[in-house]
């Protein structure tokens, strides 16, 4: 439970605060271009939904992650490219939307620290077998 | 490996340690909040949410008001219905965005939980709210007479966060 | 009364605990045997206190006893038997009850079964054992009483999320945790010999097959975890990168690394002071990850509350566990290290790459994981950390790991060729060559990493059968079958993987009642929609009929709703198939058309299988072990 409680609990929506409205169109239908929709379902699991968090938009049952979803479909339809779709998004809600944090300052050492820590064990692992030779 | 190398590990162990302790200190996490604060409101224009009443746009207003996201199936919404009335009351302009919702509904919760809007319209795929990056119902911004957004409150308004949005409102005239 | 018993039960194991830390230090530093000899029953009686603590606060949960305020909390009278059970620990005291249950039972076997260790060195594990106990003892007590009572009692409970209603998730989280909780042993054991300085072969072949059974349970839990993530939350995804999952991935991969620095340790005597270092780590990743999870600093929906001072309270114990071990890594360790010397390219070589490598991933998995808390304290930037960067950077690493796990097996002790490792890897080659060639000729779109995933899982299968090859199998010793097993586990899961990922098929439609739609090979039929209703829920059941040629299918996708507390969920339809799986979801409804997904995915039942692999080749490897220490045993009283 308490390793994919988290999870589950984020699947499990609420029975009550609940639209009547059925979800936009192509909030659960496909791009009938493949290539398009291949774009689109890519970025969509780089979105983070809004409302709950640990989860892309990609798989969640929230409705606004439909909204989003209907949202990235309709502007990769209409001929914009996923990194522009992502960037107007960026725009809004700033990096945390994207599960793959932009390049910046901020992000850098995070990006920069597998390097350091592989070049470090292989420091180590050099000391290792010099030495024992 | 050099004998420092040797503590290195507990080195690393306490920021991890520092990390997760002011994970424990820090406030939680609260909703994304938009990155437009500054900025002009995105051009848009909604259906009417109800028949014979106006509806919102981006369009710059001449003065300063208050554009509320709400819905009639969200709960908080409910919470700070009072506390609207109380704005409308103090001379606050309201303009509301109904998220996913049906007119019948929507004229049911103003019927049930008072009605200060000057402006209703229908965002039926949240496609306003995402322009205007909104993560959530209810949100509520505040938006100059150039229709410039100044202020961005996040969930439901309570008693205390009446007076600092008409400051806000007053900062925006 | 029985919640009573129960809570005084744990405070007697409680200070049987206290007694045996006291025992220990006192018996070691005034060289008092008789202490020392005191310390195997006191640790095994309060194994059993512990264990009857646990198993009166199960049967205040079956029993629905309102007056207690943990079932209330989590349990409902209407809940089906198996669920009430799992309801003990599904909730945060119960868990910490669980946590310490298992620790105190893990002590309790080491103090029955642990024969190999000299007498000292048993001593300071058992110690150590009774040191970290002592403090989640007080932390269960003093912060999270499980026991605690209701006045008046309450009429009915408040029920259990009903996505924990899953006969899977029921007892994943018992195995995840004597997985956890079992790696604790290696810690003490750890802390031990550096208290003792003594490390060698006799050490490691004392350590191992504790490490191995913990290690399975982790493998079981991990797997069985993937799987219902799977098929419950209904979008066909197996891994999300999510932290509770990082904090479950995280002592499994230090356990990995362990297992086979141990064997260097075990076989030649080198890697003292790693192998050290890695039981330590990886029972600090339990904690961590438990820690992470419980405090909810990471995932801010948790069910678990989130209360400052147990988290506080938590936090010092990690520091004093794991910083106390730590630091006496860094002055003692100097002490116990040098072993035996090696070349680059031999069987040590590739496991030093090996536990290099799988503490890369294991670090950048926790960075990963901590980040967005450090940009939020550096820098006030809400950042996600999520499976883009796992798959870019942990993704490459693990491939070449796989690919070093290929050659590792083959290459000899000490010393060897890298000429004569190639012939050896001659037919996996080959087999790598024959899939890359029959991908491209198919003409399948299968991106780079699942494309360099398919050729490596087609090499390393037949490279991990290698280490078989010219001997008599009834005579290879069992432990060879398990590594080999559980070698080819790995091939075969990231076969899976890499298989799902490339070739999965999607269709998602809004459909009306008697509409075809088409997922890969299938045409699927929506033949209607009918109400059915199960213990403590009611639902809408889709039926669907599936064709690829041969009969037809049905798989019957629910949208369940639960009354207490009021939920709805979804209840995918999935139809194995012996080259993959149909998987189908019922949505909501549109008017008359009704929103189904469908998803057929080649092969992705191979990732299970792989692990479950993995673990059959761990227990394989356990039994081969006990077997020949035994045998060994038995010579030794004989001459």
């Amino acid at each position: 439970m308490r390793v994919l409680g988290f999870l589950l609990l984020a699947a499990a929506t609420p029975a009550a605060a609940q639209t009547a409205l059925p979800p936009a169109e192509l909030a659960n239908r496909q791009l009938s271009d493949p290539r398009r929709e291949a774009q689109a379902r890519a970025l969509m699991e780089e979105i983070r939904c809004l409302v709950c968090a640990g989860q892309s938009i990609a798989d969640s049952d929230a409705d606004m992650a439909g909204d989003m979803r209907a949202l990235v479909r309709e502007r990769i339809a209409a001929g914009e490219s996923p990194g522009k779709v992502r960037d107007w998004l960026i725009a809004r809600y700033g990096d945390a939307v994207s599960y793959d944090p932009p390049w910046s300052w901020r992000s850098a050492p995070l990006w920069i620290a597998p390097l350091i820590v592989l070049a470090f064990g292989l420091w180590l692992a050099r000391g290792l077998f010099r030495r024992r030779r | 490996m050099r004998r420092w190398a040797l503590w290195l590990p507990l080195a690393f162990f306490a920021v991890v340690l520092a990390v997760v302790g002011y994970g424990l200190v820090r406030p939680p996490d609260e909703p994304l909040r938009s990155h437009l604060v500054g900025q002009r409101l995105p051009a848009f224009s909604l259906p009417a949410a109800l028949p014979g009443r106006p509806t919102v746009t981006g369009a710059a207003t001449g003065e300063p008001r208050l554009i509320n996201i709400f819905a009639s199936w969200c709960v908080p919404c409910i919470a700070e219905a009072p506390q609207l009335l109380q704005l409308e009351a103090a001379g606050a302009r309201i303009d509301a965005i109904a998220i996913r919702d049906t007119p019948a509904d929507i004229a049911r919760f103003l019927d049930r939980h008072g009605d200060p809007f000057a402006a209703i319209g229908r965002d039926d795929a949240s496609k306003v709210q995402l322009a205007l990056g909104s993560a959530g119902v209810p949100e509520t911004f505040v938006v100059d007479g150039n229709g410039v957004i100044r202020h961005q409150h996040l969930g439901n308004i309570t008693e205390e966060d009446v007076p600092v949005l008409l400051a806000e409102l007053e900062k925006a005239r | 009364m029985i919640a009573e018993a129960g809570l005084a039960a744990l405070w007697l194991a409680a200070a049987l605990c206290a007694l045996q830390l006291a025992l220990v230090a006192i018996g070691m530093k005034e060289g008092r045997g008789d202490l020392i000899a005191a310390v195997r029953p006191v640790a095994m009686v309060q194994g059993l206190l512990a264990a009857a603590s646990f198993l009166i606060l199960i049967w205040l949960f079956v029993r629905s006893d309102m007056s207690v305020e943990l079932v209330v909390a989590n349990s409902h009278s209407a809940k089906p038997l198996m669920y009430r059970i799992a309801g003990a620990w599904g909730n945060h005291e119960g868990s910490m009850l669980m946590w310490v249950t298992v620790l105190a039972i893990a002590g309790a076997c080491i103090a029955a079964f642990e024969r190999q260790l000299t007498s000292a060195m048993h001593a300071a594990t058992m110690g150590a054992q009774a040191f970290i106990g002592l403090g989640f003892y007080a932390f269960l007590l003093f912060a999270s009483n499980p026991f605690a009572r209701l006045s008046p009692p309450a009429p009915e409970g408040l029920g259990l999320n009903p996505l924990l209603q899953d006969p899977g998730l029921a007892f994943h989280p018992p195995t995840l945790y004597i997985g956890y909780v079992g790696l604790s042993i290696a810690f003490s054991f750890a802390v031990g010999a550096l208290v003792t300085g003594e490390v060698g072969p006799k050490f490691a072949r004392a350590m191992r097959p504790w490490v191995l059974i913990a290690w399975i349970f982790l493998t079981i839990g991990i797997t069985a975890g993937s799987y219902w993530a799977y098929y419950e939350l209904g979008w066909g995804g197996w891994w999300f990168w999510d932290p509770v999952e990082n904090a479950s991935l995280m002592p499994w991969l230090a356990a990995t690394a362990l297992l086979h620095s141990v064997s260097v340790l075990a076989t030649r005597d080198g890697l003292r002071a790693w192998t050290l270092m890695l039981a330590v780590v990886a029972f600090s990743m339990s904690m961590v990850g438990t820690f992470l999870v419980r405090s909810g600093i990471l995932t801010s929906v948790h069910a678990f509350a989130v209360d400052p001072t147990r988290g506080t309270f938590i936090l010092v114990l990690l520091a004093l566990y794991i910083g106390g071990a730590l630091a006496l890594y860094g002055s003692r360790v100097a002490h116990v290290r040098s072993g035996a010397p090696f070349d680059p390219v031999s069987r040590e070589g590739a496991l030093v790459a090996n536990n290099l490598l799988l503490s890369v991933i294991l670090a950048i998995v926790l960075i990963g994981t901590l980040y967005p808390l450090i940009a939020d304290g550096l820098f006030s930037e809400q950042l996600s950390v999520g499976p883009p960067y796992f798959n870019a950077t942990a993704g490459p690493i693990a491939l070449l790991l796989v690919a070093i796990m290929a050659a590792g097996p083959l290459l000899r002790w000490r010393s060897d060729r890298l000429g004569a490792l190639g012939a050896r890897l001659r037919f996996a080659v080959i087999a790598g060559a024959t899939m890359a060639l029959a991908l491209v000729i198919l003409g399948a779109e299968a991106g780079v990493m699942p494309f360099i995933g398919l050729v490596l899982a087609a090499g390393v299968a037949v490279a991990s059968l290698a280490p078989l090859w010219g001997r008599n199998l009834k005579r290879t010793p069992l432990f060879t079958w398990g590594m080999v097993i559980a070698h080819l586990g790995i091939a075969v899961s990231l076969a899976g993987m890499s298989a799902n990922a490339a070739f999965t098929k999607e269709t998602l439609a809004a459909a009306r009642f008697g509409d075809v739609l088409e997922v890969g090979p299938f045409r699927v039929k929506f033949m209607g929609v009918r109400p059915v209703a199960g213990p403590n829920w009611s639902a809408l059941e889709a039926e669907l009929r599936a064709v690829r040629g041969g009969a037809p299918m049905r798989l019957l996708p629910q949208a369940r709703f639960f009354a207490s507390p009021p939920t709805n969920t979804n209840e995918a339809a999935i139809r194995t198939l012996w080259d993959g799986q149909l998987y189908a979801v019922m949505g909501a409804r549109d008017d008359d058309r009704w929103q189904i997904r469908l998803w057929w995915k080649p092969f992705v039942t191979l990732i299970w299988l792989g692990g479950a692999l993995i673990a059959l080749g761990g227990l394989l490897s356990l039994v081969g072990r006990w077997r020949r220490e035994r045998a060994a045993a038995l010579r030794e009283s004989w001459l």
